[in-house]
């Protein structure tokens, strides 16, 4: 591929994928490009449907591409992918392990499929058993873990063969708040071992508080890409959320031209404004909406959130949008 | 080899599923006696009626009871298979550098010893009652049986694969079972139907399966319907074996 930069672990160009069913196509991947650096935490970030699991399942060999190039790990996927599942991990969103086998048993197994040794495989089951604390669950079968357990056990099947790249999809999806923090706490550290993961997410404070960089996902295509501060410094400025007694169109029109104001629209039935600098502008609403004898119900002001950068780039919130 | 190693380790895995199951072992050493039980005090009486082929009931009933058990005993296997779909095991064993035969053969393997088990299990428990049969005769016999549910089990592991839900795979697989069964002769001898029904049960492979066992079950082994009974199962479970091989590599989207 032209112009392949060496310390991209992932490189992508067009990457596309269409389901055909006898009624209609669905195009889950319209044209995807990615660059994915060695050793960083990349988040994909969007609501249900956007395309998340389709774009990892295809870089991770599962499902042949309608279209476009990719280098994972080094690799062409359309011709090595033997040598790139040797090199990646992958925790699907269903997880992977059997309800009816230990999890110890688990690990062990998969061990041996890349190749291990009986011994070593046992002795990096252990290690790993260890290392995410499922001592008192590893040789319960795993129909019997708890959700956090299980996703542990997901992601330690993931890591058996020290892979320089993981995928996991979805790792925290459904799981309590402090199971949550555990598997970004193994994120972490997987990532101070060097270990790039490319991660999917529905939440915006993990893509935020995880991911060195995230592409936000709507309907295929990526519609942002960067770290989340350089994302949300592009919205600049501050967010005004504000509702009035009455019609809020009324109050859109009397703002939006306003010169403070750089982009208004309406928003779940509130007035929604990017503007320069929030505590000029605040007064000056307040004025405004005085002048025009309009009654303020409620209002807020805040720094842009992840949110705000998907509902700039595709018009919906993505707390609707993911809902 | 990297294909015999992965085969390997992939029955492993689920002859261990089935060992550690005492309800999927006790069914699969029930099966035959029940068949024997249930079936075989039929038999006696039949067999003393006039125009009733030679070599005693058991000799000729068991062997259509075995071709019957390796079909049946393998038909329903695809149903493990789509739960471990749904479980997202398939992906994640899809995503290793495991073999794709072996993702395939490692299982059907499985499949294979258990219905070869249960079919010795039948045999031995026939022998006091009149069964009689040549040592020889029972390993030929054996391996024709357990081609029967290699075939059976690789091609119900492609149709799980390609269909993905219980709710589909049932009726397809039983549907196809049913003329399958009736047209190899297990229940009534094809000689007796009608000329068009008998050019239809001709590429039935179960027909020469039947014919190959009850062959051997007369103490013919030499008569060349058994080395051809043999030989088609055996080239068409390596066919049904790279098939659903080809499955397991495509994308299980
Ligand atoms: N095997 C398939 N056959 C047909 N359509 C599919 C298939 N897999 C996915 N799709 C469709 O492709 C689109 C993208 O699905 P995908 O699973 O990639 O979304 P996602 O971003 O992972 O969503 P979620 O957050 O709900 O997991 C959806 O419209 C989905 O219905
Ligand atoms: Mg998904």
């Amino acid at each position: 591929m032209a112009g392949t930069n060496p310390e991209a672990v992932i490189e992508t160009r067009g990457l596309r994928r269409v389901f055909k069913s006898r009624r209609r196509q669905v195009d889950a991947v319209a044209g995807v490009d990615l660059n994915v650096s060695r050793g960083e935490i990349f988040g994909f970030l969007g609501p249900n449907g956007a395309g998340k699991t389709t774009t990892l399942r295809m870089l991770a060999t599962l499902l042949p591409p309608s279209g476009g190039t990719a280098r994972v790990a080094g690799c062409e996927l359309a011709t090595q992918q033997d040598r790139i599942r040797e090199r990646i991990g992958y925790v699907g969103q269903a997880g992977g392990s059997d309800r009816e086998i230990t999890g110890r048993t688990e690990l062990v197994f998969q061990g041996r499929l890349y190749g291990m040794s009986t011994q070593a495989a046992h002795r990096r089951a252990a290690e790993l058993i260890e290392m995410l604390e499922l001592e008192g669950a590893a040789d319960r079968k795993t129909g019997t873990y708890s959700g956090g357990q299980k996703r542990r056990l997901d992601i330690g099947m993931g890591l058996v063969h020290s892979p320089e790249l993981l995928f996991l999809d979805e790792p925290t999806t459904g799981l309590d708040p402090q199971s949550r923090a555990r598997v970004w706490d193994e994120v972490r550290r997987m990532h101070e071992r060097g270990t790039t993961v490319f991660l999917t997410t529905h939440y915006l404070d993990e893509a935020d508080a995880l991911c060195d960089r995230i592409a936000i996902i709507d309907y295929g295509k990526i519609v942002a890409e960067g770290s989340p501060e350089e994302l949300k410094r592009a919205i600049a400025g501050d967010v005004v959320n504000f509702t009035i007694a009455g019609d809020q169109q009324r109050a859109l029109d009397l703002v939006k031209d306003q010169d403070f104001v750089r982009e208004a629209r309406l928003e779940n039935g509130s007035v929604h404004l990017y503007v320069d600098r929030g505590e000029v502008a605040m007064p000056a609403i307040l004025r405004l909406l005085d002048a025009a004898r309009l009654q303020l119900m409620t209002v807020e002001l805040h720094r842009p959130s992840l949110d705000d950068v998907f509902l700039r780039q595709t018009g919906r919130s993505l707390r609707e949008a993911a809902a | 080899m990297k294909v015999l190693r992965d085969t390997w380790l992939v029955f492993g895995r689920y002859f261990g599923l089935f060992i550690r199951n005492p309800v999927w072992v006790a069914i699969g050493v029930l099966q035959p006696v029940l068949y024997l039980v249930l079936f075989a005090p039929l038999l006696n009486p039949i067999a003393t009626m006039r125009g009733f082929p030679p070599g005693g009931a058991y000799n000729v009933f068991v062997p259509g009871l075995l071709v019957q058990l390796g079909m049946f005993g393998a038909a329903g296997v695809g149903f493990s298979l789509i739960a471990e779909l749904r479980m997202g095991v398939i992906e994640r064993l899809r995503v290793t550098p495991v073999s794709r035969v072996a993702l395939l053969f490692g299982r059907a393997l499985r499949d294979m010893f258990s219905i070869v088990l249960q079919s010795l299990i039948l045999i031995l428990i026939a022998l006091p009652f009149g069964l009689s049969i040549h040592p020889l005769g029972v390993v030929v016999v054996l391996a024709l049986i357990g081609l029967i549910g290699l075939l059976t089990a690789s091609i119900a592991y492609a149709v799980a694969l390609v269909v993905k839900s219980e709710d589909s795979y049932a009726p397809i697989v039983f549907t196809a079972a049913l003329p399958i069964l009736l047209l190899s002769g297990v229940l009534l001898p094809m000689s007796i139907a009608p000329k068009w029904l008998q050019n239809i049960a001709a590429v039935n492979p179960l027909l020469y399966a039947v014919d190959a066992a009850r062959h051997i079950f007369n103490d013919n082994l030499g008569d060349p319907s058994v080395a051809k009974g043999v030989l088609i199962l055996a080239v068409l479970s390596v066919i049904s074996v790279v098939i659903g091989a080809r499955q397991f590599g495509r994308a299980v989207a």
